[in-house]
């Protein structure tokens, strides 16, 4: 329970169901003596509290379990790696991979329990056999399916989603209201909680040594000068400070980013849409398609809250490649590539190359 | 589970049940009609109640009436003796404590290393948690700028006695006041003051079953300290408007003391050697000069929070014993202090008896614990 209505509702339905429902915190932050700003920041002292207010009120037992050395380790050191490493990491996915779903669920099961259960919006069906899968959430605005698109099947079997059939967040914010829980009206939590300012470039620059380098367009013609180029994320376009206009007056976007050499390539927004990615750390929410070898159509998300587009995709030498059938724009090593035949999540890949869908025009060329 | 069962509640060093016959005079002095320093006769009424019971709680700890300045708690006692003697005894700038006190007095020094410029020293204490005599004459040897020497009588976490006599002469050899944190040995073991000859001493009302928010800080009549609280003075060194039925429920905790803890101890000790029998189990802290209502012991390979959830759900109240910050047991500085490794230090529990401890409860919790360890150990 992070002290949101999500979970809150979560385990009041838990209840409702009749489970034997206990309550647990996870305490992630070093900095636990914090108090929440707006909708920023998570595992405060405040979260904590609203957490166990909801527990009292549901009537079950309630209790702060501290990860934050997991966390530090396998989600915000790692979220710096990836960057250092030129890369855009998810890091609620990952704390979904190795937190919630992995050590919080681990010392649960060890200790009794039979399922963690979330406030995450997506639902574990189970097939004809009986084995998990995972699927989108009724609730398409709210649908958390992405960021929980690593989980396996051995995690799924242990997993529920209690909001996951409900059409719309307003209706968790009623019931919640109509419960009696204090944290009804409390706002959605965004951006990295880790990052309690929302200055990822400053929080980064503190962590990984940025140095000066060059901007360079796609020819590799040099056209400004970056303070860092581990603090650019593809496809973003303020920051950049170039100074001057691109030759055809359009604004200029990352393209890539080159951390051997310390430069960023920018170009049109054009050039960023993807033709084709691939990916390894691969991973399939339930059973896997049969022939991984054999392309098999899907829809492939890079984000939480982005669009679907169609694709195949295929193993071939334990890389996932996903060819488009439509270009897509944005596309970032490091990023998770989740992919879904219809409403199904079927698994995921780390993002480690991606193919442009629109050729270099060198100056020569 | 059934919070209203006391047998299975072992947690008294966290807070004592409040008997029933203190519930009573509690609630009869809530109704007390006056303030103890106004002049009329509602006023003296209260003010006759507030000091008798000083006098009942100053007789229990060998000092007057007069020395017993009663606080909103003891960690207000507490840092009421730390900072009003540093600052009484201003410009001298050492404090000497250990690593193993109570955190009201590491956060009080530590405060003032930040603010007021002090100088800790901090005192070795050995594998028990006791602190070394040794390590202590020789941070006396050069005593002029040393404002205090100040460590807890009994350790709350691990349960050790410290010589306080050896420490009180070492101290007052070298010309310097001491501070006695008594709050987990109040009740316990027999407090004399003035026999002692200790110049501070702190204590807590909840901690022996009166109410929370009432502590006391005996200040003997050579010594000083500046005061925390501005505002009145209604008591020496304290400013407040004084609790004269916090005060009577104290001093009616007081009235159950008794000298004779030897059922307790049995029954500590009856907890400790079946703990012994568990594989993987560490007693801590002094086996000989030890609380008599106190067990500690690490468990190997096991998270103290596994541990204590497991308990809590078959009904049994523990504590990791060491300080929560937001719900979260810390790894025990008591135990870094003693020098137990980080990973042995994690899987830590604390069992505080009292009067309502029976052996029942203890064959049942030690009957319970094979299973919880094993279960724990998987968890870990």
């Amino acid at each position: 329970m992070s002290g949101g209505v999500d979970s809150a509702v979560a385990a009041a339905r838990a209840v409702d169901a009749g489970h034997e429902v206990v309550g647990v915190h996870l305490a992630l932050s070093r900095q636990r003596g914090t108090l929440r700003t707006g909708s920023r920041g998570c595992c405060t002292i405040e979260d904590s509290m609203d957490a166990r207010r909801a527990a009292n009120l549901l009537g079950m037992p309630f209790y702060v379990w501290d990860f934050s050395e997991r966390f530090a380790e396998d989600v915000v050191d790692d979220f710096v790696a990836e960057y250092a490493a030129g890369r855009t990491p998810n890091p609620c996915l990952r704390c979904n991979e190795k937190i919630k779903f992995a050590a919080l669920m681990e010392k649960a099961l060890a200790l009794g329990f039979d399922a963690v259960a979330t406030g995450h919006y997506a639902s574990v069906v189970r097939d004809a056999d009986g084995n998990p899968e995972l699927h989108r959430a009724a609730t398409w605005a709210k649908d958390q399916s992405y960021v929980l698109g690593v989980l396996t099947a051995s995690q799924l079997e242990h997993a529920m989603f209690p909001l996951g059939d409900t059409p719309s967040k307003d209706l968790i914010r009623a019931e919640a209201a109509a419960r009696g829980l204090t944290v009804a009206q409390k706002p959605d939590s965004h951006d990295i909680c880790f990052i309690p300012d929302g200055d990822t470039r400053g929080w980064l620059a503190s962590r990984v040594d940025l140095e000066e380098g060059a901007i360079l367009d796609r020819s590799g013609q040099r056209v400004g000068t970056h303070p860092g180029a581990l603090a650019f994320t593809v496809g973003q376009r303020r920051g950049l400070d170039i100074g001057y206009p691109a030759a055809d007056g359009k604004p200029r976007y990352v393209l890539e980013i080159r951390p051997k050499t310390n430069e960023v390539v920018v170009g049109p927004r054009e050039a960023l849409a993807i033709a084709e990615l691939a990916g390894s750390r691969i991973s399939w929410a339930g059973m896997p398609p049969a022939d991984l070898a054999k392309p098999f159509d899907c829809e492939v998300q890079v984000r939480a809250h982005g669009d679907p587009v169609p694709a195949t995709a295929r193993v071939v030498d334990g890389e996932l490649v996903v060819t488009l059938r439509e270009p897509l724009v944005g596309v970032a090593p490091g990023q998770s590539a989740v992919i879904y035949v219809g409403t199904r999540v079927l698994g995921q890949c780390t993002i480690d190359r991606t193919v442009s869908a629109v050729p270099v025009l060198t100056a020569a060329g | 589970m059934d919070t209203a069962d006391p047998s299975t509640y072992f947690d008294y060093a966290a807070t004592m049940p409040m008997p029933a016959a203190v519930r009573e005079v509690y609630l009869d002095a809530l109704g007390l009609i006056g303030n103890p320093s106004s002049i009329h006769g509602h006023g003296q009424a209260a003010r006759d109640l507030l000091e008798t019971s000083r006098e009942r709680i100053a007789a229990s700890l060998g000092a007057d009436a007069v020395e017993v300045v009663l606080t909103g708690g003891g960690t207000e006692a507490v840092n009421l003796a730390i900072k009003g003697t540093f600052w009484a005894r201003a410009p001298r700038r050492r404090i000497l404590t250990t690593r193993a006190e109570h955190h009201a007095t590491l956060d009080s020094v530590a405060w003032l290393e930040r603010h007021e410029g002090a100088v800790i020293d901090f005192v070795d204490v050995d594998a028990d948690g006791r602190l070394s005599l040794t390590a202590l004459a020789r941070a006396l040897e050069d005593p002029d700028d040393i404002a205090l020497v100040t460590v807890l009588w009994a350790n709350n976490e691990v349960g050790t006695l410290q010589p306080v006599d050896e420490i009180v002469r070492l101290a007052h050899a070298a010309g310097v006041p001491v501070h006695l944190d008594a709050i987990a040995a109040y009740g316990s073991v027999p407090l004399d003051v003035h026999e002692l000859g200790v110049d501070l001493l702190s204590v807590s009302a909840h901690k022996i079953g009166g109410p929370v928010g009432v502590g006391a800080l005996v200040v003997s009549r050579t010594a000083t300290v500046e005061p925390l609280l501005h505002g009145g003075d209604q008591q020496r060194a304290r400013s407040g408007t004084q609790d004269a039925a916090g005060a009577a429920a104290f001093a009616a905790a007081v009235g159950l003391l008794t000298p004779d803890h030897s059922a307790l101890a049995a029954l500590r000790d009856r907890l400790l050697d079946g703990l012994l029998a568990l594989p993987g189990v560490t007693v801590r802290g002094s086996r000989a000069d030890r609380l008599p209502g106190n067990v500690h012991a690490t468990f190997a390979g096991t998270d103290g929070d596994a541990l204590l959830y497991l308990l809590d759900r078959a009904g049994f109240s523990v504590s990791t014993g060491s300080a929560c910050q937001a719900g979260v047991a810390e790894v025990s500085h008591v135990l870094l202090a003693m020098g137990v490794p980080a990973d042995e230090a994690r899987g830590a529990l604390r069992f505080t008896l009292g009067v309502d401890t029976t052996s029942a409860a203890i064959d049942a919790l030690l009957a319970l614990l094979p299973g919880v360890l094993e279960r724990a150990r998987a968890a870990s």
